[in-house]
């Protein structure tokens, strides 16, 4: 999976929780919770799926590192490498 | 011989719109069975039966605005042999109040798998199209069938001249935030205008306010989630509903009804659970018996509440019996909140969003995570007393969240 495909990846998991967000329209850098409304179960469930979809658990302590696009591609990349 | 009617859902509502039948003549219906879905201002809703019998005939056609109390059904009794030849005895509606006075617990209904998840807007426009729910492919949560998968199935119909869909009436209000699928933003406003109006203008509303060292909790649930994967994680907000659970077990005037003039205290603690829904509006749907589910019954009880309250497929009973509110305003924002009871009940609990503050433990001062609770409550039931010992069993509880 290259950086494309993780972005990707994490972009189709946001929409299914939050299925009104507009795709093309996510800003690189918006915050999930502060610009895009994602609550803390919203969150949650984005968590899960992206430690089914990618293998990927992401522990409590590193939330802050996916609050954005960008820092959840940077994130997840390193974390799959 | 049993007639099933439109349900009291709240205190705001006094008309619902019949959009599915889930049962048809003939089939075996048991308490607690979900055998209509009713569009009401909160949105759409699966109301179950709360009779045991054969359905004789169903009384109201899709689409037809019904006021409550109108039959929708008629249920034979099991054992009861042939349609019946006199009118019969109108039983006592399925109301809300009612069924506080239920004799036994009605179990939590299984989640009917057989039945196609679908948002309520998806489930209006197929009904227009004329579409069945159940052959077309969803793209939701849980595959449950959006709006957009119902006009990509018409696309792909021939002759479908329907044409555009009803200018949607949330439009107007918030332009790229029409996000809630076939919820009416606006029928909804108005429902909670109402509820909120009566409130504010039947309950003598009394408030208090408690500032609460949280960091017990935080550190608990943070070593807790450690351990565990996303999908075992609890919420913080699983450790509020529980803590107040347990404490509005124990000052029963915080939970129960007020209605024609006297407190009818719950049989059980139904807390509800105040949900926001993406694109605006609130729904508060209650969890039954709170107070017996353990932390992880009640963490998955709220998640599918949650979910299911964002796509529209919450259960009459679900939005009838709550008997307190809680309701929490999330990880970051306010301080506080100052709540507005929920009518016919006598309470609500707010939780403001925890904050990082300098706090004094024993003689030291240091970084502590702190929450202000607050609780509003009626006056006609009890006074402040009650309330601050109320407050203070909830804060107990999350000092000691190992007990929760």
């Amino acid at each position: 999976m290259n950086e494309a495909d993780i972005r990707q990846a994490f972009l189709e998991e946001l929409i299914k929780i939050a299925p009104d967000i507009d795709a093309a329209s996510v800003g690189l850098d918006d915050h999930l919770q502060n610009d895009l409304e994602i609550d803390s179960m919203d969150f949650l469930n984005l968590v899960a799926a992206l430690h089914k979809r990618l293998g990927v658990d992401i522990p409590e302590a590193h939330y802050s590192r996916i609050a954005t696009l960008n820092l959840a591609t940077a994130y997840l990349v390193e974390r799959l490498a | 011989m049993g007639v099933f009617v439109m349900p009291s859902l709240g205190a705001d509502m006094d008309e619902g719109k019949l959009v599915e039948w889930l049962v048809k003549v003939g089939d075996s219906v048991r308490r607690g069975d979900v055998v209509a879905v009713v569009e009401t201002q909160k949105g759409a809703i699966e109301i179950e039966c709360f009779e045991e019998g054969t359905v004789e005939s169903l009384n109201a056609e899709i689409g037809q605005v019904l006021p409550v109390g109108a039959r929708l059904a008629t249920i034979r009794k099991p054992g009861v042999a042939g349609p019946a030849s006199v009118p019969e005895l109108i039983e006592k509606p399925a109301a809300a109040a009612p069924r506080l006075a239920r004799p036994t617990p009605l179990p939590r209904p299984p989640m009917p798998d057989a039945k196609p998840l679908a948002s309520p807007a998806a489930r209006v426009r197929a009904n227009q199209l004329g579409l069945d729910i159940a052959g077309l492919r969803g793209t939701g949560p849980g595959g449950a069938v959006l709006l957009i998968d119902v006009e990509k199935a018409s696309e792909a119909l021939p002759g479908t001249t329907l044409a555009a869909p009803p200018e949607p009436e949330t439009a107007a209000v918030a332009p790229g935030h029409v996000g809630k699928p076939g919820l009416d933003i606006n029928a909804m406003r108005q429902a909670i205008a109402a509820a909120m109006t009566r409130s504010k203008r039947e309950i003598p509303h009394y408030y208090l306010a408690q500032t609460i060292d949280l960091q017990p909790a935080i550190d608990w649930l943070a070593a807790t989630n450690a351990t565990r994967a996303p999908e075992a994680r609890l919420l913080l907000s699983a450790l509020f509903l529980r803590a107040t659970a347990l404490a509005a077990h124990k000052v029963p005037e915080m939970n129960g009804h007020y209605l024609d003039g006297a407190f009818r205290p719950g049989k059980g603690v139904h807390a509800g659970l105040a949900v926001s829904l993406r694109g605006g509006g609130l729904v508060t749907p209650a969890i039954r018996d709170t107070d017996r589910l353990g932390l992880n019954q009640l963490m998955a009880a709220i998640r599918d509440l949650v979910d299911r309250a964002r796509i529209g497929r919450l259960r009459s009973s679900e939005v009838a019996d709550g008997t307190i509110t809680v309701t929490s305003m999330g990880e970051t924002g306010v301080d506080s909140l100052t709540g507005v009871i929920y009518p016919p009940q006598v309470a609500i609990v707010g939780f403001g969003a925890p904050v990082r503050r300098p706090w004094l433990v024993d003689e030291s001062i240091l970084p502590r995570t702190i929450v202000t609770l607050t609780l509003a409550a009626d006056h006609r039931v009890s006074d402040g007393r009650r309330g601050a010992k109320f407050l203070s069993l909830i804060a107990a509880a999350l000092k000691d969240p190992e007990a929760l």
